[in-house]
């Protein structure tokens, strides 16, 4: 993002955010804090190419968001995995299995049978496949947001975008999540040893501390890059006063 | 009705008004509103209308893997599922109006115009158009709720990120399984509806001979009939399915927004369906 203003969905509205220049490289770890109301959805959205900056520019794998075809920006699309927050809007007539086979199934104009590998292959990596033929009104908020996860990886992106991934889970989903996206970033079984780019929005940076490589702050509609882990040590009266504002 | 908080003239002092009129206070302000806004509708529709058209032909073989089973899925629901209603209506239209006319025609000795009147007001008419708004009743406000809901709880959203054309996964399967279902179930209506007519006629001692009944039908059907009936049924689908998805998807909803789209899917369906019959006269007339 080139001097870019995040402007919520809604439009007629002012800028969440003003002057972000961010540029995200391969194979890095983003955690991005920032309370209620601070535009972290928005800047997902954005960065996804799901909307476009009230001014500035955003760029997906070096072309401009919305200067490029509908074809292009589809295939940017699939290389980008988003997983929304507050059960990660799956859809309610589907069952998980189907979920996540959905855009497999779309892109490649495969069958269900075609897709029950791969299906099964991200079933079990995320634990899911007791729930598989089960619809998402059946299962607990922790669980449906572990199946927006899986269904943003059958595509198997280069970028991950979560946004607010940890948002009302439980201490068990927590540390699970933190734990697999650790992995992904490493390197998983799932990419054959390949690393994902993750970016994460969350309204609490500590608790990504020892997970996260890359940090940022949105406060009072500016961006304001922390730096690595470290960085995020330094900043601690700067986020005790983010947090205190809130209160 | 916008609130308005503002002073207004020959108020004694200053203070905004706090209580909000039962009667608009501009009658030409409301009408002009309302113009504007039914103007901005029909615009926004046909626009929707052009996109789906374009997705359903540029897209007409991408992953028809997954959008096949979905028009399948939506005949079933809007057609198969519909049979037995459509044979009721079939059956009382038949009964009600079919044989009561012929028995009329029949005591005032003008029988021979039975087919005439049979197919200007069964296949023409009323065929077509009972079946549409059964179409409209049972399919096309189930379609606004769903896609109402879906557009309030972000799975639009949802398929985009996916690289997911909303417009090709959700609108197009419903545009062409409406239409299918709407030409096919009127196809059924129409033949319930003639031969129960006969059946009632027959019941009421009517010596009208069968083979005369369906001679009477059979020359006054032409090609025409046909294809205009294929036609108009299938626009009617067409738009169903088009003023049903554009209320549910093209504008952002909430869920408590859903009950009032349906209702407003449902009102803008029956206008246009019969603005629709309107022109097919005028057609009829001229052919």
């Amino acid at each position: 993002m080139v001097d870019a203003s995040i402007s919520p969905a809604q439009s007629g509205r002012a800028a969440e955010v003003e002057n972000v220049h961010w540029r995200i490289h391969p194979e890095t770890f983003w955690v991005v804090g920032g309370v209620f109301g601070s535009g972290r959805s928005d800047l997902m959205a954005t960065a996804a190419g799901l909307q476009r900056p009230a001014r500035g520019v955003v760029k997906i794998f070096g072309d401009e968001t919305f200067a490029i075809g509908e074809e292009m920006l589809v295939e940017h699309r699939r290389r980008i995995g988003l997983v929304f927050s507050n059960g990660g809007r799956l859809f309610n007539r589907l069952t998980i299995a189907e979920n996540i086979a959905l855009p497999i199934r779309y892109h490649r104009n495969w069958t269900e049978a075609e897709a029950e590998e791969p299906v099964r292959a991200i079933l079990e990596l995320t634990e899911l496949l007791p729930f598989a033929t089960q619809t998402p009104g059946m299962l607990s908020p922790n669980w449906q947001q572990r199946a927006a996860l899986a269904r943003a990886l059958i595509l198997q992106p280069e970028v991950l975008l979560l946004d607010k991934p940890l948002l009302g889970l439980d201490f068990r989903h927590q540390r699970w999540t933190l734990d697999f996206l650790s992995r992904l970033s490493a390197g998983g079984a799932l990419y054959d040893g390949k690393k994902v780019t993750i970016v994460a929005t969350t309204d609490n940076l500590q608790a990504w501390r020892a997970v996260g490589q890359q940090f940022a702050l949105l406060k009072g509609k500016r961006w304001k890059e922390l730096g690595g882990r470290a960085g995020l040590e330094a900043s601690g009266a700067l986020l005790n006063d983010v947090w205190a504002d809130d209160i | 009705m916008a609130k308005e908080i503002s002073a207004t003239a020959g108020d004694d002092s200053e203070r905004p008004r706090i209580f909000l009129s039962p009667l608009p206070r501009v009658y030409l302000d409301f009408v002009g509103k309302k113009i504007i806004a039914f103007s901005d509708t029909l615009y926004s529709l046909a626009a929707f209308a052009l996109i789906t058209l374009v997705v359903m032909f540029k897209k007409s073989r991408h992953a028809h893997l997954v959008v096949h089973p979905l028009i399948r899925s939506e005949i079933m629901r809007a057609g198969i599922r519909l049979l037995p209603m459509t044979g009721f209506l079939g059956l009382a239209l038949g009964l009600v109006i079919i044989g009561q006319t012929v028995f009329l025609l029949n005591r005032i000795g003008v029988q021979n115009y039975t087919g005439t009147i049979m197919v200007t007001v069964v296949v023409r008419e009323l065929g077509p158009m009972i079946a549409a708004l059964l179409v409209l009743a049972r399919a096309g406000t189930a379609i606004v709720i769903e896609l109402g809901t879906s557009r309030a709880l972000g799975e639009v959203e949802a398929l985009e990120a996916l690289g997911i054309d909303p417009v090709h996964f959700f609108v197009v399967p419903r545009v062409i399984g409406l239409a299918l279902s709407i030409f096919s179930l009127t196809m059924y209506l129409i033949l319930i509806a003639l031969l129960s007519g006969y059946l009632f006629a027959f019941l009421q001692d009517v010596p009208l001979h069968p083979s005369d009944y369906f001679n009477q039908l059979a020359n006054a059907l032409t090609w025409q009939d046909f294809a205009l009936l294929a036609l108009k049924t299938s626009l009617f689908g067409g738009i169903i399915a088009v003023v049903t998805c554009f209320q549910g998807l093209a504008q952002p909803l909430r869920i408590d927004d859903v009950a009032a789209a349906t209702t407003r899917a449902v009102a803008h369906s029956v206008v246009a369906c019969v603005l629709l019959d309107a022109a097919f006269i005028v057609i009829y007339l001229v052919i």
